[in-house]
């Protein structure tokens, strides 16, 4: 069964024109990545792969300047002012979020999502943070709200920034989630029949409805971004958004499916610096 | 509006670099609540200045076609590193605001 | 709070000082002499906001830089920057064209600062962003056109 998939992924690959020397049965999430790389960097000689984290910004200079102007000093600082608020906080019983999370939750978002083995799946930083509300006494925060989610992880992911991209996919049922998420990352959908591989991959570098379309690698270590300079929105969101956008129903933000999603999807950006709260137009 | 403003105030040369983030929601008053369909009354900065140890710099009138939380850059020639900046804004409903800085 | 006081009794009540003062909660807005120019700004095309400020017939000049970008990326916050090198510049003046407004903003310069003003603006449309630079008596203006789309895939 796993075989069948495998196949028809390599061969969806390779109709990527990715080449399928390296892919193997048994290809690790690294040569995937490098993989990647070298079929964008072939097609691009002249992009950095360093600039890929500026998504599209990497392929348009007059975007990019817009990008940096914005940056100098970016009009949504009181938002993450507020996230640094409620980060600093103490929960009803006396706690803090930084009691919860290794290193007091500084330089620790690269690492997400990670494969929990005791609880058998991927969780991601909205899901040890709301393991860290419930199990102090309080709500659990709704995965796409801006005001609670949104704003307190734009303050800390901020904690985290300059930190290298550092998803680990090790064990065989981490693996079958990161497999999962590629799956769905290479699979038509939607009434448009799009897989996030034809924009992301096919068409990266080129317009889309008068959009550049942003590269697979450098994707997701910059977030959340802040669309006009002011509209938070999250990466699961933005998968819910690109999933209407080809006419597909998403998947809910958090669950197993966004997740794994996002597993794989953040390990193709291993080893780049991670940045958080970026202007987006 | 509750957010203080932020000042960043240098010197580049002979010159003061000072770059300002106003806090306000800059609305033209066309727009239209999603949620109620009413239009959000206008609320904008009409009145912007800045003054260097207590020497006036600037003094702008702006409208509400500059963006939400407002940005403004300007460069003043002759000031000092520790010479303080003072900038302040009202708008068309009479709140004010005020913040200093001083030129690092 | 003192210094600014003795400033503002010790100085000519130019506008400036009177607005600082304003602005400072020591003069009721009432008594500002400078009132908000609603005219200009509420003027509905680009002749009837330059009357507004007082000004006809500015010159073209290639002394007037106007950073903005070729497009932009969101029509909410395009970052515009106006410089000038014609000598005796007191103000920049920016307006958007064919916003329903087109006078974003006048920066009155005093006191030693530069011929220079950077801000971020909203663009209803496509347009030419003007700068009119005040200097010596005389208007100079320059102007670059924005373009604006509506992009199609920002989820």
């Amino acid at each position: 069964m796993k075989q069948k998939i495998i196949m028809k992924l390599l061969t969806g690959m390779a109709g990527l024109g990715i080449a399928l020397g390296a892919v193997s049965a048994h290809a690790s999430p690294e040569s995937d990545r490098q993989e990647m790389i070298k079929y964008y960097t072939s097609k691009y000689p002249n992009v950095k792969i360093e600039d890929y984290v500026f998504g599209a910004l990497a392929f348009d200079a007059d975007s990019k300047s817009q990008y940096d102007a914005i940056m100098e000093f970016p009009p949504f600082d009181s938002q993450v002012e507020a996230g640094r608020k409620m980060w600093e906080t103490p929960f009803k019983n006396g706690k803090t979020y930084a009691s919860c999370l290794p290193s007091g939750g500084k330089m620790i978002a690269g690492n997400y999502p990670m494969f929990d083995e005791v609880k058998g799946k991927v969780v991601t930083l909205h899901d040890v943070i709301n393991d860290c509300r419930v199990a102090n006494g309080e709500e659990a925060y709704k995965h796409t709200d801006a005001k609670t989610m949104g704003q307190l992880t734009a303050y800390m992911r901020s904690l985290s920034d300059g930190m290298l991209m550092n998803i680990k996919v090790e064990g065989p049922k981490a693996t079958a989630a990161y497999e999962e998420g590629k799956k769905l990352f290479f699979t038509r959908k939607g009434q448009l029949n799009f897989a996030c591989s034809t924009c992301h991959v096919q068409n990266a570098g080129t317009r889309l409805r008068s959009e550049l379309i942003s590269p697979a690698v450098g994707h997701a270590g910059h977030w959340p971004v802040f669309r006009g300079g002011d509209n938070l929105v999250m990466l699961q969101q933005r998968y819910e958004g690109c999933f209407k956008s080809v006419r597909a129903v998403p998947a809910p933000a958090g669950s197993a499916t966004m997740n794994n999603l996002e597993y794989f999807h953040s390990a193709l950006s291993n080893g780049m610096p991670m940045k958080a709260n970026v202007f987006r137009k | 509006m509750a957010e203080p403003m932020r000042i960043r105030a240098t010197m580049a040369g002979d010159v003061a670099d000072v770059k300002v983030l106003m806090n306000h929601p800059m609305e033209t008053g066309t727009r239209k609540d999603a949620k109620t369909g009413q239009l959000v009354p206008a609320h904008f900065i009409q009145e912007v200045t800045a003054t260097i140890n207590g020497k006036a710099v600037l003094n702008a009138e702006i409208g509400p076609a500059v963006s939400k939380n407002p940005y403004l850059g300007f460069k003043v020639k002759g000031a000092k590193a520790g010479d303080k900046v003072v900038v302040s804004w009202m708008d068309n409903q009479g709140e004010k605001n005020s913040a200093e800085a001083t030129i690092g | 709070m003192n210094a600014l006081r003795r400033n503002v009794l010790k100085s000519a009540a130019g506008a400036s000082a009177v607005a600082v003062a304003v602005a400072a909660g020591l003069l009721k807005p009432t008594q500002a002499m400078a009132a908000w120019n609603k005219s200009a700004f509420e003027a509905k095309n680009v002749g009837d906001a330059l009357k507004g400020i007082g000004v006809t017939s500015p010159a073209d000049s290639k002394d007037i830089t106007i950073k903005a970008p070729d497009i932009a990326e969101n029509g909410a916050v395009v970052p515009v920057e106006v410089a000038t090198s014609i000598a005796g510049t007191t103000s920049i003046a920016i307006l958007a064209e064919k916003n329903a407004s087109p006078l974003v903003g006048t920066f009155g310069l005093t006191g030693g600062t530069e011929a220079f003003i950077s801000t971020r603006i909203k663009m209803g449309q496509t347009s030419l962003i003007r700068a009119v630079v005040n200097a010596g008596g005389k208007t100079y203006t320059s102007a670059k056109e924005v373009k604006v789309t509506i992009g199609g895939c920002g989820g």
